[in-house]
C-alpha cells in the first residue's frame, strides 16, 4: 500500500466517525428530553459534521480525483464506511445516546491529543481546531453519566444496561492494521496503543464516581475498519443518503 | 416519572471585554454547572459571549410593580439630572 492510499483511508475512518456519530446526533432534533438537552446534542452534531467535513475535504484533496467532500459523505455504498461500530449503534434512550458518545469523547480526546503533533500539518490543524470542541463533548457526556449513574435507581439501571451492551465496543477504537503501521512510520500518527491504558483510565473513573460498573470481560466486537457493519448502518445510510441519490448532484 | 421540574436559572451573558454582562434569557438545569453548559449552548453557540453568568431566578430580588409610582415617577420631571447638555465626542462608544 502507498502512503497515499494509506493516508486517504486513514482520513475516510476520522471523517466517517465524525460523520455517522453527528448524524445519529442529529436525529435527535426536535426529540431531546428537554429543549436545552435538545440544543446541546444537536450542538455537537453540528460540531462533529464539521469534523467530518474538514476530514473529508483533506481526504479527497489526497485521493486526487475527481471527488468532492459530499461524493464522499454520501455516495458511497456502506461497505466503503469505514467508521467504528460504536458510532453506528441506535440512540435508545437519551442515556444510551450519552453512554455512546462518552465512550467515543474519551477516545477521540486522547486521539486528537497525539495528532496535535502530527507531522502532517493539515492533520495537525484539524485536530487542533477540534479538540476544544472535544474537550466540551467530554465534559458534557461525563457529567451526564455521573448524574444519571448516580442518579435514581430508574436512571442508574438504564445506564448500566447500556454501559454493558456499548463496552462491546470499545476495544474497536484501538483498531490498527497496515494503515496505521505506514503512517505511523512516518509519524503523521501515533501508536493507539501509546494510550489505550489512559483510556480505560479516564473512563473508569468517571463510571467509578457514577457508581457504574464496567464489564471485566465483555465479548469484543470489531469489523467497522473494513467495512463490515452492524445492521444499523444500512438504515442510517438510507436516511442520510436520500437526498443525494433521489435528486444526484442536488445542491442547497 | 416525576414531574418535578429542574429549577429556573438567569443567564446573564458578557459580549466582549469592557462590556457587562447582559441578562439574556433563562433557562431550566439541575444544578449550577449544567445551567452554565446548557447556557453556554443555547445562548452563546453564535459566538455571542466571552463570559457567562448564572443566577437561580428565585435568588433573584425584583422590585414591586405596585410600587413603579413612588420607585420611577420622581425620576420623570428632572431633565437636569441627564447629561443631555453634553455633546459625546466622536470615537466614544457603548453610550
Amino acid at each position: 500500500m502507498t502512503k497515499e492510499k494509506a493516508l486517504f483511508e486513514y482520513l475516510i475512518r476520522r471523517a466517517d466517525d465524525s460523520l455517522i456519530l453527528g448524524h445519529r446526533l442529529s436525529e435527535w432534533c426536535g426529540h431531546g428530553p428537554i429543549l436545552e438537552e435538545d440544543i446541546a446534542l444537536t450542538n455537537l452534531a453540528l460540531d462533529l459534521i464539521g469534523q467530518a467535513t474538514e476530514w473529508f475535504q483533506y481526504a479527497a484533496e489526497v485521493e486526487g480525483e475527481d471527488r468532492d467532500e459530499d461524493d464522499l459523505a454520501f455516495m458511497r455504498i456502506e461497505r466503503e464506511y469505514k467508521n467504528v461500530l460504536l458510532v453506528e449503534q441506535t440512540n435508545g434512550d437519551f442515556g444510551k445516546t450519552i453512554v455512546r458518545q462518552f465512550l467515543f469523547d474519551h477516545f477521540q480526546n486522547l486521539l486528537f491529543e497525539k495528532l496535535l503533533e502530527s507531522e502532517d500539518e493539515q492533520i495537525a490543524a484539524i485536530a487542533a481546531k477540534s479538540i476544544k470542541e472535544v474537550r466540551y463533548h467530554l465534559k458534557h457526556s461525563s457529567e451526564w453519566v455521573i448524574r444519571l449513574g448516580d442518579g435514581t435507581e430508574e436512571s442508574h439501571k438504564r445506564v448500566q444496561e447500556s454501559l454493558t451492551d456499548l463496552s462491546r465496543f470499545t476495544e474497536e477504537l484501538f483498531f490498527q492494521d497496515e494503515v496505521d503501521q505506514i503512517l505511523n512510520k512516518e509519524g503523521i500518527i501515533c501508536d493507539t496503543a501509546d494510550f489505550k491504558d489512559q483510556y480505560y483510565k479516564n473512563i473508569q473513573a468517571v463510571i467509578d464516581e457514577a457508581t457504574l460498573q464496567l464489564p471485566e470481560k465483555q465479548w469484543q466486537l470489531d469489523g467497522g475498519r473494513k467495512g463490515v457493519h452492524s445492521e444499523h448502518l444500512g438504515f442510517l445510510l438510507t436516511e442520510l443518503q436520500y437526498m443525494q441519490r433521489t435528486y444526484p448532484n442536488m445542491k442547497w | 416519572m416525576s414531574k418535578k421540574e429542574w429549577p429556573l436559572w438567569e443567564v446573564f451573558i458578557r459580549s466582549k471585554q469592557g462590556l457587562s454582562h447582559k441578562h439574556a434569557g433563562s433557562l431550566r438545569a439541575s444544578d449550577a454547572e449544567m445551567a452554565i453548559n446548557n447556557a453556554r449552548d443555547v445562548y452563546t453557540r453564535r459566538s455571542e459571549g466571552v463570559s457567562i453568568w448564572v443566577v437561580e431566578s428565585n435568588e433573584v430580588v425584583a422590585s414591586d410593580p405596585s410600587e413603579s409610582g413612588p420607585l420611577f415617577e420622581p425620576a420623570n420631571s428632572k431633565a437636569y439630572r441627564h447629561p443631555t447638555f453634553y455633546e459625546v465626542p466622536d470615537g466614544i462608544k457603548h453610550m
